[in-house]
């Protein structure tokens, strides 16, 4: 790819005279990127590792009960923006975000937020599954229990069937809760790490590239367990298949190389992109 | 005409052999612009040629060194005068071989020198003369032998390269071997020796008796020297010293490396876990000096202020210094098992709202037991081996007791003090020696095998 930032520009359309005045050389995204209901709303985010900027002036509404998946190239900064969802890149030393990122309206970068409870609203279930080497059981329990969620033995009991069975695993676990959660298929686990999540009652579960350490029948089944999971939470996905990200979003964020180009219904972006990029990378052009 | 001169001839005819050897399997293969011809490349056949010639002869040499000695002493021997062997011993057997040695090669003697040794010293010196120029002659008889023989095969089929594999293997192999060798040489020699105490005191007596006293009566009248071999006080001291040991170094060992490995910023770490490292690098006489000097003393004064009665080398003084010169194996290890804890460990706790703390005791400490314990398990077999520390702290009186504050002796100590300065080595004084080495190895032994097979479970973990 060899296009100057003056081609970018000219593809993108013009930028407005505010825009042009501030320093940052954020670019207009195509698209509208707000949610009728939102859920999370991000503003005009910055992200830099020392002194790289990672992500320019992004902004991205998750709405309620929908699920937005995030496309583009590797290195195009996606993990990196769902990484600030839930404050995670606070623990990479020199990252630094600005720029607005409120969930439910409370500003969640505030100095006076705690990140620890933020990331029970905010869960995340990461690329390679990552089960505690403890029991089935305790893996799904461990969030409860920090917590306090459950005031007895048997409520926690309760909390961990549901929380499983949510997540499509309890008919092929419930007779083996107290073996280690690692002794499980690729799969089972990935449908671990959500069942663990869930079991927090998160609002929001962000999701980086579930499904890429897994076999297309395990996909299938994460694929089939996210669209359920919709009716009671709102998820962000980062996918590198953009066949995935058909299936499973109703609108869909296209990322290059730090920057948001277009967003929109799903539907919309994978038919009709409207910016040279989208297009070229959906087309399989490159990426 | 010394070995190393002849060493030197060797190496020579190497270098010769590898030029020849080079220089036929190129004419063999018709010029140099032939050598694709060849199996493997001209330096291979050189090389064969070369270790041909130097490997054989070298074997010859050490073989000969090993035994000329023996053989020209034996032929020495059965020349001496019927009378003066006998009805000796064997140790004054020796001592007049060694006589006759040192007259043959011009050292001092200690006795007179009687016609008849000086006999057999001429002997001596005249069959040691002729076996250094059959050496000589053999040697680079079987050098120039290999170097012909490999000569003769050189051929363009021959597979050099291969085959100097294979020799490379073999020189490995050998060396290998002489490490493993060695281990059970050492092994085998205290446990003979050990055998030989346990014929003069009963193995009931050593592990089960609670009298150590290891001093035997020179004269039938003497006082205070019974000899007394119940080794459980020395036991049950080096298990209190190295308990106090532990109790310091793994709290504070544990500890730093948890923060070393999961709070301190990079420049901190960078700093500090050097810094804790040095305390390894110190030798463990100055611990020793510090232990004596400064702690016990400390100690002492600590506990005459709340009206205890410390004695002025404790089990705590020892055990205290021991702890601080552990915790860098405690520290070093436990961290390293901590930072192998995957990142995503980690972050699969964050991103359910876990605090770090509550991260560390549920997720990473757990996931890293294995490898602590461990860690734990080489700390603590190395402080019952720890002797430099006891020998100056810790005492020599072998007390049975179970107050810290007492004088203690520990296995090591008693190993010393047993075996420094002149001692027979037929008595069950110095062979109790070997038996509690014995005892002191297996023990460590065991501990180390119950460590590395926990370590490497804990390995297979995530892989």
């Amino acid at each position: 790819m060899n296009i100057t930032v003056d081609e970018m520009e000219k593809m993108t359309g013009a930028m407005s005279s505010a825009e042009l005045a501030s320093e940052r050389h954020s670019r207009t995204t195509v698209g509208d990127f707000t949610a009728a209901d939102p859920r999370m709303t991000c503003r005009n985010v910055d992200v830099w590792y020392g002194s790289k900027q990672a992500i320019n002036g992004v902004s991205l509404d998750i709405g309620k009960n929908e699920v937005v998946s995030m496309i583009g190239p590797s290195g195009c900064g996606k993990s990196t923006f769902l990484r600030c969802l839930n404050r995670m890149n606070d623990t990479i030393d020199g990252c630094r975000v600005t720029g607005s990122i409120q969930l439910d309206g409370q500003e969640i970068y505030d100095k006076s937020l705690d990140p620890v409870p933020l990331r029970a609203q905010v869960g995340m279930v990461f690329q390679k599954p990552n089960p505690f080497p403890k029991s089935i059981y305790e893996n799904v329990a461990y969030g409860p229990r920090i917590h306090g969620l459950t005031n007895s033995k048997a409520e926690l009991d309760e909390l961990v069937e549901s929380s499983l069975e949510k997540a499509g695993l309890w008919k092929e676990v419930k007779d083996r809760l107290d073996q280690p959660g690692t002794g499980l298929s690729g799969g089972q686990q990935q449908r671990l790490c959500i069942a663990r999540t869930i079991a927090v009652s998160p609002e929001v579960i962000l999701m980086d590239e579930p499904c890429s350490a897994l076999d297309p029948i395990a996909t299938a089944i994460i694929e089939e367990l996210i669209d359920e999971l919709r009716a009671n939470y709102s998820i962000a996905i980062v996918t590198h298949s953009m066949q995935q990200a058909a299936r499973v979003s109703q609108r869909t964020a296209y990322f290059h190389l730090g920057d948001l180009i277009e967003v929109g219904e799903t539907n919309q972006i994978f038919t009709n992109p409207q910016h040279r990029l989208t297009e070229d990378y959906i087309t399989g052009r490159f990426g | 005409m010394y070995a190393w001169t002849l060493i030197v001839v060797l190496l020579m005819v190497m270098a010769l052999a590898y030029h020849l050897g080079r220089k036929r399997a190129i004419a063999s293969a018709g010029g140099v612009t032939q050598i694709n011809t060849l199996h493997s490349l001209p330096s291979y056949y050189g090389l064969y040629a070369a270790i041909w010639a130097g490997l054989p002869a070298l074997l010859l040499m050490g073989l000969w060194f090993g035994f000329q000695d023996q053989i020209v002493t034996s032929l020495v021997t059965a020349n001496l005068p019927a009378e003066m062997l006998d009805g000796q011993s064997s140790g004054r057997v020796g001592l007049i071989l060694n006589d006759i040695k040192n007259l043959a090669t011009g050292n001092i003697v200690s006795a007179t020198v009687t016609p008849e040794v000086q006999a057999a010293a001429d002997q001596y010196a005249r069959l040691a003369r002729i076996a250094n120029w059959a050496m000589w002659l053999a040697v680079l008889a079987v050098a120039v032998g290999g170097m012909a023989y490999a000569w003769l095969r050189t051929e363009p089929q021959m597979r050099a390269r291969n085959r100097v594999e294979s020799i490379f293997k073999f020189i490995m192999i050998t060396f290998s071997s002489i490490a493993i060798l060695t281990t059970l040489g050492i092994v085998l020699s205290v446990v003979f020796e050990s055998f030989r105490f346990f014929q003069m005191i009963s193995p009931l007596e050593f592990f089960l008796g609670t009298n150590w006293s290891p001093q035997i009566a020179l004269r039938a009248d003497q006082v205070g020297a019974s000899g007394a071999f119940g080794a459980i006080p020395l036991f049950t001291g080096t298990l209190m010293v190295s308990l106090i040991a532990m109790l310091v170094a793994v709290p504070i060992g544990l500890m730093s490396a948890i923060y070393l490995a999961e709070y301190a910023p990079r420049n901190v770490r960078s700093i500090a876990k050097p810094v804790i490292e040095v305390l390894a690098g110190i030798p463990t006489v100055v611990y020793g000096f510090f232990a004596a000097l400064t702690v016990a003393p400390l100690i002492r004064d600590l506990g005459a202020l709340a009206g205890l009665n410390v004695a002025s080398e404790s089990a705590l003084a020892a055990g205290l210094v021991m702890g601080i010169m552990i915790i860098p194996f405690v520290s070093s290890l436990s961290d390293d098992v901590i930072n192998a804890v995957p990142q995503s460990m980690r972050d699969g706790s964050y991103a359910l709202g876990a605090t770090q703390s509550e991260t560390i005791r549920r997720v990473i400490i757990p996931a890293a037991l294995p490898g602590i314990v461990g860690g734990i398990l080489l700390a603590v077999s190395r402080a019952i081996g720890e002797t430099m520390i006891v020998v100056m702290a810790a005492g020599l009186s072998a007390n049975l007791t179970a107050n810290p504050l007492d004088s203690v002796t520990t296995v090591t100590v008693q190993i010393v003090t047993l075996l420094t300065g002149d001692q027979e080595f037929d008595s069950a004084k110095t062979l109790a020696a070997f038996a509690l080495g014995l005892t002191l190895f297996l023990v460590t032994l065991v501990l180390n095998v119950i460590a590395l097979s926990i370590v490497r479970k804990y390995r297979e973990q995530y892989e």
